[in-house]
């Protein structure tokens, strides 16, 4: 069966999902009275105007009314409803702040979706280990402002740090314009504890930097809710740097701002941040929020340096001369903070400038190889006057992460589809050239039917394997990241017999 | 390696039809590299070994991209070499235990590093060796040649699998190709040392070192017998902090560091050649090589690292050791006892959120006793349900970690 999720007005293409349960559909209310009995009548939301809050994550073009909603105050309510719901095989959705960008959280007909939005208090903060134990419901940037005046912060700073929970950041391995120098949550995670399907609760690390047997807690960040329900993180700290400062540059064309990119790392530096912007993406940012950019470039760099005064002026120099070197024709250093602010203001809302130039934008999360830059944007180029879609792109320089926005108008029929289209052959090109599917955003439901254009069937069918040691029913987030979902009884089938191996006359041992 | 039935697979499709026979038969294998850290773990008894030391060779290396993909038997040395002509390097600093283990220096491979998740004393500033493990093709327990990852710094395309093959030693796939993250070496680097601190005031000026902003690399802290084995500095503990970066700030970090902890005790400093083996030391476990009391690693939250010390001299008179990673690595050589000494050394860190790992001891006493701190039966149930995702016969190096993992 085929669930076409969203508005079909919109035109979005049909999303297939599991299909709905109709026994599980069907024992409604009888389920909502039993996680009213282990979570509490009012943790529990089972009426259509409440649950519509819940119908969609930041991937706003799917919706769907979750079967019902629980947000449990503490980890034994949430071991109580996974165990409940195991039972009964009842599916999970785990949600955090509902900030995801690939619909990790989109519920499902039959499906309980558990957010940790009232698990939201910091445990515990200690300095002397530097590190900061808390609930997965508390927002990224509450975080760093816990230990702020302490000199500390938390370094991984998605875009969304305002809104989105750590909890969320744990399971989509969320990464930030820092992630270069500072790493993604996965690198800065000390512990979690989590709740598997059938309610038991486990802590995988601590605040020890190493965990004993299989690492469990690398392996759950970024499993995107199907593995288990976080309900407890430990994470790093880091102080402060003492200083920033950013260059501002311009070049005559993206191969040279790409070359520029490559002569900066290759020559030992690793910059804070190191964001690219195309021409589209500069005039669109620049007409929004006046940040003084250069009009007349076709690529626009922000190199941010931190660490110690002298460091920071050392290595603005090594930038400026590798830049003019490079042919630049524009070059900006920031010489108060105000102006450091100031050359990031139009990078940072290049989103909601194209929002201001059209009705709609799709924003895609490739990876490249670095040296294919400049032939990815003009691939991208040929790809947006052939769908007659406009195209900027803002690109992660330092790490390859390349977002292209991609600016529709739903109203216009076709256009959704058209859009997703465009943005299939985009994340195709990304692969083909060496790079990934996603650098920060996930899989989801968004990027889930292109993963065999990464990966093959022994590769998926490990990585569901896996996920079979987990949830051998397939309770937890079905239909997201695998584009088919397996039986664990038929994954697990050895297809090896004694007798009949591919050369059964060679002597082996 | 001395093996009855010793197999040397050239490429992954032999390595494929091999381990699909013994999985067919429910044949055990012993995967080897170079077998520099054969020791490590539990012995496996198997009925024959897999040598993957014939698939070696640095695929790409592209030192902008901060990315090289290699095949996993390519000796480390040879990465390391290959990565520093580009003034780069493996920023985890992971270790060489070849001659802990008897053997000789730089044979080791990159796989074995990965496998063994064996990261030096940078790992509290730059990650373990998990951190920088981009992606891999294998062989699982099937005999399915797949893959995992990727070849770009940045990726969350499906599981991290990476992260638990980091550290399966070799209980989960056999690696044909492994891609990790390169950053650039360090132009200049500068040591400080506070001479003579007990253990608890040398743990606070660590933990007072990495709460500023000064970018420390390795934070140690060695007794009066290594320090002056390993330096010119004499018999005396040192709280040693080193500092890496471009030359004008590594000075000027030289200079605030000075300034921040010279109320705390004598400040010294290692320089040049003779710093680099200090921490190459430390980093090889070298002071404790040319032992045969059973080694153990323990690791422990950082700021109870002068509370563990003082649990284990209590309950082992005779133990010595040294500190790393900011007071988080404590590495131990345990008077020999019947467990080797597990009971007093687990004993002594009970509740202080720790574990221990039994490194380096007869054959007979990690055979017997838990080399792997035990895990809670939850976790016990899911390592297990882990490993036969992979490896669905429990052929590939039966019970290293666990029994039967």
């Amino acid at each position: 069966m085929i669930v076409t999720l969203g508005r079909p007005s919109d035109g979005g293409h049909a999303l297939k999902m599991p299909e709905p349960d109709s026994r599980i559909i069907a024992e409604r209310r009888g389920l909502v009275a039993a996680l009213r009995s282990v979570a509490g009548t009012e943790a529990v939301i089972d009426d259509a105007t409440s649950l519509r809050v819940f119908e969609c994550d930041g991937l706003s073009a799917y919706r769907q009314l979750p079967l019902a909603v629980v947000l449990p105050r503490s980890t034994a309510e949430v071991s109580a409803v996974l165990k409940l719901c195991a039972e009964r095989g009842v599916k999970i959705v785990p949600r955090g702040a509902g900030t995801g960008l690939s619909g990790g959280a989109l519920p499902l007909a039959d499906g309980v979706t558990v957010g940790v939005s009232r698990l939201n208090r910091i445990l515990e903060i200690d300095y002397a280990n530097r590190c900061v134990v808390t609930q997965p419901g508390v927002a990224n940037l509450a975080l760093s402002h816990a230990v702020s005046a302490a000199g500390f912060y938390y370094a991984p700073d998605p875009s969304s740090q305002v809104a989105c929970s750590i909890g969320g950041n744990v399971a989509e391995n969320s990464g930030g314009v820092h992630s270069l120098k500072y790493g993604l949550t996965s690198n800065n995670l000390l512990g979690v504890e989590m709740v598997l399907i059938g309610g038991d609760v486990v802590r995988v690390g601590s605040k020890a930097f190493e965990a004993p047997g299989y690492d469990f807690l690398g392996l759950i960040t970024g499993s995107e809710g199907l593995l288990g329900v976080i309900t407890e993180v430990t994470v790093r700290i880091v102080p402060k740097p003492e200083t920033a400062r950013a260059l501002l540059i311009g070049f005559p064309s993206n191969e040279a701002g790409g070359l520029c990119v490559a002569r900066i790392i290759g020559g030992g530096i690793i910059p804070a941040g190191l964001e690219m912007m195309d021409r589209p993406a500069i005039h669109a940012a620049e007409a929004f929020c006046h940040a003084g950019y250069p009009m007349d470039v076709e690529a626009l760099l922000i190199c941010e340096l931190d660490g110690p005064p002298v460091e920071v002026d050392h290595l603005v120099g090594m930038v400026k001369e590798i830049a003019e070197g490079c042919g630049a024709n524009s070059l900006h250093i920031s010489t108060s903070e105000a102006e450091r602010l100031r050359f990031w203001l139009g990078r940072k809302s290049a989103f909601a400038a194209t929002a201001r130039i059209a009705p709609d934008y799709y924003v895609m999360d490739g990876t490249i190889p670095r040296r294919r830059l400049p032939e990815v944007l003009r691939r991208i180029g040929d790809l947006s006057r052939s769908f007659n879609l406009p195209v900027a792109n803002v690109f992660h320089a330092g790490d390859g992460n390349l977002h292209p926005l991609i600016m529709y108008d739903a109203n216009k029929p076709g256009e959704l589809a058209r859009t997703e289209a465009l943005g299939t052959e985009i994340l195709k090109l990304c692969v083909e050239v060496g790079g990934v599917l996603t650098g920060e955003h996930g899989v989801g439901v968004e990027k889930r039917d292109l993963m065999p254009t990464m990966f093959d069937e022994t590769d998926l069918n490990q990585q569901q394997r896996v996920k079979c040691a987990f949830d051998p029913e397939g309770l937890l987030n079905p239909g997201k990241v695998f584009p088919t979902l397996r039986r664990c009884a038929e994954l697990g089938h050895m297809h090896v017999h004694h007798g009949q191996t591919p050369f059964p006359d060679l002597p082996r041992f | 390696m001395d093996h009855a039935n010793l197999l040397r697979p050239a490429d992954e499709a032999e390595l494929a039809v091999l381990v699909a026979e013994a999985a067919g038969s429910g044949r055990s294998l012993e995967l080897i590299g170079k077998a520099t850290k054969r020791g490590l773990g539990r012995p496996v008894a198997s009925e024959a070994m897999v040598d993957l030391s014939c698939l070696t060779g640095v695929i790409d290396y592209s030192p902008e991209e901060l990315v090289l993909t290699a095949r996993p038997g390519t000796p480390l040395s040879e990465i390391e070499a290959t990565v520093g002509a580009a003034s780069q390097m493996l920023a985890f600093e992971p270790p060489d235990f070849g001659p802990l283990y008897g053997g000789v220096a730089g044979a080791g491979t990159l796989g074995g590093t990965l496998a063994c998740n064996l990261s030096g004393p940078r790992r509290l500033k730059a990650g373990a060796a998990r951190d920088h493990f981009l992606g891999f093709r294998a062989v699982n327990g099937r005999g399915e040649a797949f893959k995992a990852g990727g070849k770009v710094v940045k990726n969350v395309t499906g599981y991290d699998l990476c992260k638990v093959i980091a550290g399966s030693y070799g209980t989960l796939v056999a690696l044909t190709e492994v891609t990790i993250k390169v950053l650039p070496a360090p132009e200049a680097t500068m040591t400080l040392c506070l001479m003579g601190l007990a253990p608890d005031a040398a743990m606070t000026v660590l933990g007072m070192a990495l709460a500023s902003p000064h970018e420390i690399s390795a934070a140690a802290y060695t007794p009066a017998e290594i320090t002056t084995d390993l330096t010119p500095l004499g018999a005396s503990a040192c709280a040693a902090i080193r500092i890496e970066g471009v030359a004008p700030s590594v000075k000027a970090r030289a200079l605030a560091l000075r300034d921040l902890l010279g109320k705390q005790g004598e400040v010294s400093s290692i320089e040049g050649e003779v710093a680099r083996r200090f921490w190459i030391a430390l980093r090889d476990v070298a002071p404790f090589a040319c032992h045969n009391e059973p080694l153990w690693r323990l690791s422990v939250p950082p700021a109870v690292g002068a509370k563990a010390q003082a649990r284990l001299i209590e309950a082992m008179p005779g133990a010595r050791l040294y500190h790393d990673w900011g007071g988080g690595l404590i590495w131990l050589i345990a008077p020999s006892a019947k467990d080797a000494a597990a009971t007093a050394v687990r004993g002594a860190l009970a509740g202080l959120g720790g574990h221990a790992t039994l490194v380096r001891a007869p054959l007979e006493a990690r055979a017997h006793g838990p080399v792997f701190e035990p895990q809670e039966p939850a976790l016990d149930a899911l390592s297990r349900r882990l490993k036969a995702s992979f490896d669905p016969r429990a052929i590939f190096n039966r019970g290293r970690m666990y029994e039967g993992v």
